[in-house]
């Protein structure tokens, strides 16, 4: 074992490189060059081009409203706008919902990649999660442009939405490295993420305040991460009217935690195999 | 410590490939269900043990490496070479930590660029431009080097005028020169590489083992794989050959390796004397090669290698026609051990007064290789033949039937000329005042 000390590299089965994390820094180029590739080419020959980030999530926003609004007749949180309401939550979910699918699809369209370099992989799903990221950023100019049209002025709360930013992208890269590993052995996964996906929608409070949920269930309806988050977007970008449920908050950011842990470690003992079994 | 970059030890890699039981046709649909529940079955079960799924009804394992152990020095160029199949692949992967080996492993000093294809990532959509950022990122150079040499690339790959269009609409030829491009000029202590000069047109190949021996030229360490022995030889300054995953041989001299390396090539029937195995191989329509071999002046076979060069050495084709056409011809291509190939030569090649007999039935077909005119060596033989400018039944460098001729002394009458010359060929030329 000594012996390898004098050697910049080793490849021995089991052996966990002791650099990865240096290794992750030293490639960051190529997550930078993989992502703008990604967003190169996302909308290349399509008419509208990038205006379908921006009208798929304000359809969905429309038909919710009146779906859940007019129809249902659910109640907003305080005086917030309905629409508004739905939008606030809108955009988390559909900046969850496409990075988990693309993360999770990443290794497999990248398979020519893998056989071929060496590159820490998990650069690949990590790079993907950018294109659902300025997606995001897209549809954000519609939230603005909705509050002008309410009148809504936020409040200082909404200084503190890039940190939910970065906890929306941390609840799908923590599934998305796990299932991502899993769909290079078992192509199983491929078909049960945009199931998850359409699921997730329903039972995540999108389309109405997670107030409406009765008190006893509120903390076992935050075993659901994207509750927490999406309700720290409605927090920041609506204000006082909003509430955090703190014990159901913490609860959600703990499942988090709990699956960017999983999802790193379940990465990293697949890794070395991906090259023989994509 | 001493200049040693790479260091494998005892390098193994094993694969688990499924074999598909063979079916018979008039299956019914209950056991086409009762199969699929077994196999759902036996795939849960796997997934439980977190187990791959391996389509098919039996697993085999296999070595693709075994015992692989070597050591290369700073400067050293290696060539990789062995049949399809040997290994040489999932070395390169090994040794470039694409994959892991299941025993062993193998240390490495230096920055390491691996080209195991040409133009890997490379997005249609991206224009020329965008190609090679995207390219060389992913072969590992910085966003600075690529800048620095951008200019050097383009010129290289001869696409200057196409460099902001998409590379979908780029010609094949353009395509592979970008790609080589980008990679030719990786700054990398090791640089590993796969097959990747049977690319481009020959112009561009030359341009290209150019490239590659100006790199082992600067004192980087190069590991090549390819089939093409010339290149090979070229190239590098020792070689291995692999064998079913085992090395069977390393040597400094690298011409020694490719000569066992095509001496096993053919182990079967590496042999001064060929006869037809009585199977439908070499069959066509027109021509059937029955036997092959050497005989002296007098119709001697000659069954004994090597001989000596001081006499004429006819060739023997015993072959049958089956069907007459005027544009049947056959003849011999003569290889050097580097497979390269030195000459043909065709029935047809004389003045027409001159040329043999070739009837319906089993005709015997002589050809005299003159005396001194071969340099000391083993050369291989080839039967090539077909439909002149219509189709070829024995196209050269295919799998015809073939025997060896080693030769060796009685290469000249002159005192001052006792063993090998350098060159190709060895004829005694004459010389006068």
């Amino acid at each position: 074992m000594k012996e390898c000390n004098d050697y910049d590299l080793v490849n021995e089965p089991g052996h966990m490189e002791r650099h990865y994390w240096e290794d992750l820094w030293r490639f960051r180029e190529l997550f930078f060059v993989l992502a703008l590739r990604d967003i190169a080419v996302r909308y290349k020959q399509t008419i509208i081009g990038v205006l379908w980030a921006v009208i798929r999530p304000f359809l969905t926003m429309v038909v919710f409203t009146v779906i859940f609004g007019r129809l249902a007749k659910l109640p907003s949180d305080g005086g917030t706008p309905y629409a508004l309401l739905v939008f606030a939550a809108l955009l988390p979910w559909t900046l969850f919902s496409n990075a988990l699918s693309e993360s999770s699809n990443s290794l497999i369209i990248n398979s020519n990649l893998i056989g071929k370099v060496y590159f820490p992989r998990m650069i690949i799903p990590a790079a993907s999660v950018v294109t659902a990221f300025i997606d995001f950023f897209i549809s954000f100019i519609i939230l603005i442009g909705m509050m002008i049209y309410y009148q809504f002025v936020p409040t200082w709360h909404i200084l503190l939405l890039p940190c939910f930013i970065i906890l929306a992208l941390t609840a799908s890269l923590g599934p998305g490295l796990w299932i991502t590993a899993l769909n290079v052995k078992y192509r199983d996964f491929r078909y049960i993420i945009p199931f998850v996906v359409q699921f997730g929608l329903y039972i995540s409070p999108v389309g109405f305040s997670s107030q409406i949920v009765p008190d006893k269930w509120r903390l076992l309806y935050s075993l659901n991460p994207m509750v927490g988050v999406i309700d720290g977007f409605r927090w920041c970008i609506l204000g006082g009217e909003s509430l955090i449920y703190v014990p159901g908050f913490i609860l959600s950011l703990a499942i988090i935690t709990c699956f960017l842990w999983l999802g790193v470690y379940r990465f990293r003992k697949m890794e070395k195999t991906f090259a023989d079994l994509i | 410590m001493s200049d040693i970059v790479i260091k494998a030890e005892n390098l193994g890699k094993k694969y688990t490939i499924g074999h598909q039981a063979e079916r018979a046709y008039n299956t019914n649909f209950r056991e086409v269900l009762m199969r699929g529940m077994r196999s759902l079955w036996h795939k849960t079960k796997g997934f439980a043990k977190g187990e791959p799924v391996i389509q098919g009804d039996s697993m085999e394992e296999f070595w693709a490496l075994k015992n692989v152990s070597f050591e290369i020095r700073q400067g050293e160029a290696m060539g990789i070479i062995g049949r399809n199949g040997a290994g040489k692949s999932t070395l390169l992967k090994v040794l470039s930590r694409i994959t892991e080996p299941a025993t062993g492993r193998v240390m490495i000093r230096g920055r390491v660029a691996s080209l195991l294809e040409v133009g890997t990532g490379f997005h249609p959509e991206l224009t020329g431009r965008e190609n090679i950022f995207l390219n060389g990122t992913i072969l590992g150079m910085t966003r600075g080097e690529i800048k620095r040499k951008f200019d050097e690339i383009v010129a290289f790959a001869e696409v200057s005028q196409f460099i902001d269009t998409p590379v979908k609409r780029y010609s094949s030829g353009m395509y592979v020169r970008l790609a080589f491009s980008v990679a030719a000029h990786l700054e990398s202590e090791i640089l590993i590489v796969d097959e990747v000069l049977a690319v481009g047109d020959i112009k561009f190949q030359r341009k290209c083992i150019g490239k590659m021996s100006d790199v082992s030229g600067q004192g980087r360490t190069v590991l090549f794989v390819s089939h093409n022995m010339g290149a090979v030889e070229q190239l590098c300054s020792s070689a291995i050959l692999l064998i079913d995953g085992r090395i069977s041989s390393r040597s400094k001299n690298v011409l020694s390796v490719i000569k066992d390396y095509v001496f096993v090539n053919d182990s079967n029937n590496f042999s001064c004397c060929w006869e037809n195995p009585g199977t439908s191989e070499f069959d066509n329509d027109y021509f059937k090669p029955l036997r092959f071999f050497f005989s002296d002046k007098d119709g001697r076979e000659i069954s004994q290698m090597p001989i000596r060069n001081d006499h004429d050495i006819w060739i023997n084709i015993v072959g049958e026609v089956k069907k007459m056409d005027p544009a049947l011809y056959f003849g011999i291509g003569v290889f050097t051990e580097t497979e390269t190939f030195l000459f043909g030569s065709m029935f047809f090649d004389g003045h027409p007064n001159v040329w043999p007999e070739v009837k319906i039935g089993i005709n015997t077909l002589k050809c005299r290789l003159p005396k001194h005119t071969l340099n000391e060596g083993v050369y291989k033989i080839e039967i090539h033949g077909g439909l002149l400018n219509k189709e070829f039944y024995f196209f050269p460098g295919t799998n015809n039937p073939k025997i060896f001729l080693e030769i060796k002394g009685g290469l000249s009458e002159s005192p001052l000329w006792l063993e090998k010359r350098l060159g190709l060929f060895a004829p005694v030329l004459e010389w006068t005042n």
